[in-house]
């Protein structure tokens, strides 16, 4: 209800100001094309956020000083310095040392803006998602890790075989969170210059002077694919809610 | 005359303190082949510490612990003590008062996961052994359950099965029947028995049942304040202890 009345307020407004949907029509596809980017650089950077947040987590976790020093450092680091100075970093500051680098490997300090953009927000999310994994690796009870060591188990077999695959239903939750949120802040890969969402809505908006008209779009369209996934997301999260409990009814294969 | 059999256990001067509490005083106990021993005494006497000294899971503080010949040493060095804790592990079987069954793995799967992991034995012998063992105790219609479909008597016969599988030389049970409901206590007891008095199983147990006790224990011992004052068999012991100290507790639980 409240949304309806909202809805109707902006529709008041939008023709108060003369906005041009004619405009916003016209440019609409173009700014779509910038949404399977946005997706692309969201989905590998959640892919390479999620094991570093892992490794990050056994780090904090363990008692090997060095491995939890490197993490304790990585999770400071990132977590206290701006995400876009990090793109910046990745993008323009490390071409800088590639004059230092042997010749084979100068290619690899010198990066196109999408691989830096899923760099950065890879290495940026993964540093907030150890906490999650941690949280998720500590909700296993001590006595899950007890049974598995009095049956032999090594450290790493217990975390494998009995700790991960039940922090896993704790994890998966606030990462599909997480993957929404990477979505709204892959806009800022734009700034670097990749064709995604963002860039392309802004780029219009300047070069004809109608920034508000393709901001809107953009932002509908971020909030469209951000509703999408939450829903799906909230489905997952009941599915897993529901316990160790396997399907029932079907056939048994034995 | 013939030579006594070399204990499967075997404590010397066990002491283990967490802080400055002194938990255990120097405990000695040897377990022969096929010997069923009951610790039984008050609540905070030091009896599961006992037993977690035995596989390992609390390390003592000083003295030995010898299992199946496997020796280890208060203060051994790191990597060294690892490999033979997790060997006298592998070679002990425990049962929890909570059970601890693994709840992201169905029945058949919580027992077949050691013998896997640990033993590297192929799929189909474990499925076939850790059916065997199901069936020894009376839950192998349970195969593909997970533990939030079993009672608590289940579980635990579940979770005695999964000991079972790994044909440990001798079973650890820590107030194995203590969680459960009253009418339940029985069909984990009987199990017990039957593994004692039919397949001669070496048991350790601590519990508090002191029928089972009477019936099945070749020998029961004492446990006061850190140290095992007084130990005999059921016959001598109940209603013959020499230590007031048994005689009183003794009669109270009677
Ligand atoms: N991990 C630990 N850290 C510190 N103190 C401990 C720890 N485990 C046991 N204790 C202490 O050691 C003492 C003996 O504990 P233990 O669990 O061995 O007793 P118990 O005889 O098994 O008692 P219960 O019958 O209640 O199970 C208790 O005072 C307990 O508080
Ligand atoms: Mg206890």
């Amino acid at each position: 209800m409240v949304w309806a009345l909202i809805f109707v307020a902006l529709a008041v407004l939008f023709v108060a100001f003369q906005f041009d949907t004619a405009f916003m029509l016209q440019w609409l596809p173009f700014i779509l094309a910038g949404v399977p980017l946005t997706i692309l650089i969201s989905v590998l950077g959640i892919l390479l956020a999620i094991p570093l947040a892992l490794l990050g987590a056994l780090g904090r976790l363990s008692a090997n000083p060095v491995f939890n020093g490197i993490s304790g450092f990585y999770v400071s680091f990132v977590r206290g310095t701006p995400l876009i100075v990090q793109i910046f970093f990745i993008y323009l500051g490390l071409p800088q040392l590639a004059q230092y680098a042997p010749g084979p490997l100068q290619n690899l300090f010198i990066l196109g803006t999408i691989t830096s953009g899923v760099l950065a927000l890879g290495i940026n999310y993964g540093a907030y998602m150890a906490e999650i994994f941690r949280a998720g690796i500590q909700s296993v009870g001590h006595g899950q890790i007890e049974a598995a060591q009095a049956l032999g188990m090594t450290r790493a077999q217990t975390m494998r075989r009995i700790v991960l695959p039940q922090a896993i239903r704790v994890i998966i939750p606030p990462t599909g969170n997480e993957f929404i949120a990477m979505i709204k802040d892959s806009s800022l890969v734009g700034i670097v210059g990749t064709q995604e969402l963002f860039f392309r809505a802004s780029k219009i908006g300047r070069q004809y002077f109608q920034n508000l008209e393709t901001l809107v779009v953009a932002a509908m369209i971020y909030w469209a694919l951000t509703s999408i996934f939450s829903y799906f997301q909230g489905r997952l999260e009941r599915r897993l809610a529901t316990g160790y409990v396997r399907e029932r009814g079907g056939p048994h294969g034995h | 005359m013939g030579t006594e059999a070399r204990p499967v256990v075997s404590l010397r001067g066990v002491r283990k303190t967490f802080g400055e509490n002194e938990v255990l005083k120097g405990v000695n106990l040897d377990v022969a082949p096929g010997e069923v021993v009951v610790i039984f005494g008050r609540s905070g006497s030091g009896k599961s510490t006992l037993l977690r000294c035995i596989n390992l899971l609390e390390e003592p503080t000083s003295g030995s612990v010898e299992v199946a010949g496997i020796r280890y040493e208060a203060g051994q060095g790191n990597r060294r003590k690892r490999n033979t804790m997790r060997e006298i592990r592998s070679r002990t079987g425990m049962v929890f008062q909570d059970f601890n069954l693994f709840p992201h793995l169905s029945a058949i799967e919580n027992v077949i996961e050691a013998p896997i992991t640990v033993k590297g034995m192929p799929r189909a012998e474990a499925e076939r052994l850790g059916m065997r063992f199901l069936e020894k105790v009376g839950v192998a219609e349970k195969r593909d359950e997970h533990p939030i479909r079993l009672s608590g008597g289940q579980k635990q016969r579940v979770a005695i099965a999964r000991a079972l599988a790994m044909q440990p030389e001798v079973m650890l049970f820590d107030e194995p029947t203590s969680a459960l409901d009253p009418e339940l206590i029985g069909e984990v007891l009987a199990v017990m028995k039957d593994l004692a008095l039919e397949s001669g199983t070496t048991m350790v147990v601590v519990t508090h049942e002191m029928g089972f006790a009477r019936e099945v224990a070749n020998r029961m011992a004492f446990m006061h304040e850190g140290n095992l004052i007084e130990e005999g068999p059921p016959a001598e012991l109940v209603g013959g202890a020499k230590d007031p100290r048994t005689r009183r507790f003794l009669e109270a639980v009677l």
